[in-house]
């Protein structure tokens, strides 16, 4: 097993097959605190089972995931959660047939068991926490309407606010910007740096203009291995990179 | 930080207006307009009729809000009638009652199939203590062990409907099978009376026609309080969008038990009412079919709509007597088309047409009571009241 570590998160080894084919293969990486690392490559890399794999939505055939020194591999995903650990998917996951206020009552943490939620009351103090969120994520207005009625963008950002509401110290975010507007993919930007801050952030995305903007480093993916790692301008200016990903 | 004068509608309130004047309404029919139109006999037919309400309701919790389809409810339905049922029966066999047998004292079905002594597990249904507890408890456990073995490794949808149906098909055979412990094929019959009191006459039919009433009014405002909390906004999340509630933190598995459990429960207490007011249980009621038919009714009714799943439980089953007294062979056909009809034209049943057509208009008719009960609500919770022992005390 892997020795206590000062990383964040500690990815080792991690492997996964389907039927024999690896779509994740051997693979090792450390987040810092406080890091945003994206994640880049060609279709079929094996970016998001990267993150499946971390969040336990996907079961690894070997290797280990250390998130604060806590092996995650072994955990169910409402545990990863409350390790601190939190996903949003590529496409908008939102309960449609709720108001985007029920919505993040939902994702509020706290009365996570049966009889909790049974008990639960509805306090200003809830109340005021959501309104703030609703807020940051400009659907103030919004907040009795039908999650379903929402436009993409306005889903993107109700699932990050979601997450924010869970205040997780691992963000793991798949392609945020992914079918927004201009409009929409500025504000989102700005959204992400201010509820990036004082947590660690993993993304999967492939807006090179995005990543420009935000990533500390970058992980370069292909064939479920790493093929660079570094900074955005060491892994634009690798041959193999450019060969494999950014020369298409 | 809200006004007492103008009202926060996200302030949770256990009812709206509109909520508890549906609720006034089937309390007026089940309680005034039924027992006054009714002779005892139809009226009784309708004590029937609301047994079945009981299944239909915790078939919205399961089924219309939790997305879990049980083709197996008649299993719990039966559970609770098979107990309220064990009972009676030994009341009913006292020695002296059943001296004619070969082994007086014991149920007579017991005797003709040459037992000689009560099993073991009958013994303790002689209290009626624990047979009221043994109602709801048996059903409860059975439902958590069919939830914990399917729900945690995530079986769902269909497959957890073929496997219910397939628990309802098992249960009947095991039923029929063992004749001398459960009276096999014919169920258990020739009830006679309930701690000496004779539930045979139309008088306690009646009696129990209102203690029905009750109890439902019970499960319903049990299902009512389960659907206003978040674990209610959580069944209708897990339904959307099962993989999101997990990674908002929370054990999906441990919420689809507990509707099931529910379920079974509000199931059970049916079925416990059904064998008292009808005066025997059989395999027949425990079955594939009639568990079909309780699905049936909640989606005429709406599976949505807790009140909807007792007015189609009531209409159905009321459709089902007038229509096979006329048409015996018919009805099996209609009651398909029927459901066939609900599913494509109707797909919320009754409570939908409702919510389509005429709740806007008693939405607008209501809402200066509506108002006032909000602001009855938020004095009581506003932040605003001095202290916080004064809102203790209230």
């Amino acid at each position: 097993m892997v020795a206590s570590t000062d990383y964040l998160l500690a990815v080792e080894g991690l492997t996964v097959s389907f039927d024999g084919f690896r779509a994740v293969d051997d693979l090792s990486f450390y987040v810092d605190k406080n890091e945003i690392r994206v994640i880049i490559g060609p279709n079929g890399a094996g970016k998001t089972t990267v993150l499946d794999l971390i969040c336990g939505r996907t079961k690894a055939t070997g290797g280990s995931v250390q998130f604060k020194n806590r092996e995650l591999l072994k955990m169910r995903e409402d545990q990863i959660v409350h390790a601190g650990v939190g996903r949003k998917f590529q496409t908008p996951s939102i309960y449609d047939d709720l108001t985007v206020f029920e919505n993040l009552e939902l994702s509020t943490p706290g009365s996570y068991t049966v009889f909790g939620a049974l008990a639960f009351k509805r306090t200003g103090e809830v109340i005021a926490r959501i309104e703030e969120i609703a807020e940051m994520i400009f659907l103030s207005d919004l907040l009795d309407q039908k999650a379903a009625l929402l436009s993409h963008g306005q889903k993107q950002w109700l699932e990050i606010g979601m997450l924010l509401i869970q205040d997780p110290e691992l963000l793991m975010l798949d392609e945020p910007v992914a079918g927004m507007s201009v409009a929409e993919r500025k504000k989102t930007a700005e959204l992400l740096n201010t509820i990036t801050k004082g947590r660690s952030v993993l993304v999967v995305e492939h807006d090179m203009k995005f990543v420009e903007d935000i990533a500390h480093k970058v992980t370069v993916l292909h064939q479920g291995k790493i093929l660079a790692e570094g900074s955005m301008d060491a892994v634009q200016a690798d041959p193999k990179v450019i060969e494999v990903y950014l020369g298409h | 930080m809200s006004d007492v004068s103008t009202p926060d509608p996200r302030q949770s309130r256990l009812f709206t207006a509109s909520e508890l004047l549906g609720y006034l309404v089937l309390a007026a029919v089940i309680f005034i307009v039924l027992p006054s139109v009714l002779d005892a006999f139809r009226l009784n037919l309708f004590g029937k009729y609301l047994s079945y309400a009981f299944v239909a309701i915790g078939l919205v919790l399961c089924w219309g809000v939790g997305g879990i389809l049980s083709l197996g409810q008649g299993v719990f339905f039966g559970l609770g009638g098979y107990c309220m049922a064990m009972f009676l029966k030994l009341e009913a066999s006292t020695p002296e009652n059943t001296s004619i047998q070969s082994t007086p004292g014991i149920p007579d079905f017991m005797d003709w199939n040459q037992l000689t002594e009560l099993p073991w597990w009958w013994v303790p249904f002689n209290s009626l203590t624990f047979t009221v507890v043994a109602i709801v408890v048996v059903p409860v456990i059975l439902a958590f062990i069919i939830g914990f073995a399917m729900f945690t490794r995530r079986v769902g949808g269909v497959y957890f409907a073929i496997i219910t149906q397939a628990i309802a098909a098992i249960a009947t055979i095991l039923i029929i099978g063992q004749q001398g412990f459960t009276g096999g094929v014919n169920g258990i019959t020739d009830l006679r009376t309930l701690m000496g009191w004779d539930i045979r006459p139309d008088s306690a039919k009646t009696a129990l026609y209102f203690v029905n009433g009750v109890l439902l009014f019970a499960v319903l405002f049990v299902a009512h309080m389960i659907l206003k909390s978040k674990a209610g906004r959580l069944m209708i999340a897990i339904r959307d969008r099962e993989d999101r509630v997990r990674f908002s933190g929370y054990n999906v598995a441990n919420f689809k038990i507990f509707v099931f459990c529910a379920g079974a429960a509000f199931a059970a207490i049916g079925g416990a009412m059904f064998t008292l007011q009808v005066g025997f249980i059989s395999p027949t009621l425990v079955g594939i079919v009639p568990s079909i038919y309780m699905v049936i009714f909640c989606a005429v009714g709406g599976r949505l709509s807790l009140l909807g799943a007792v007015y189609g439980a009531l209409l159905v089953n009321w459709a089902q007597t007038t229509f096979s007294e006329s048409f015996p062979e018919l009805w099996l056909l209609a009651m398909g088309a029927l459901f066939i009809a609900v599913v494509m034209a109707f797909p919320l049943g009754l409570a939908g047409l409702y919510d389509d057509y005429l709740k806007r208009h008693i939405d607008r008719l209501l809402a200066p009571v509506d108002r006032m009960m909000m602001r009855r609500a938020a004095r009581k919770t506003s932040p605003k009241a001095p202290a916080p022992t004064a809102q203790a005390a209230e």
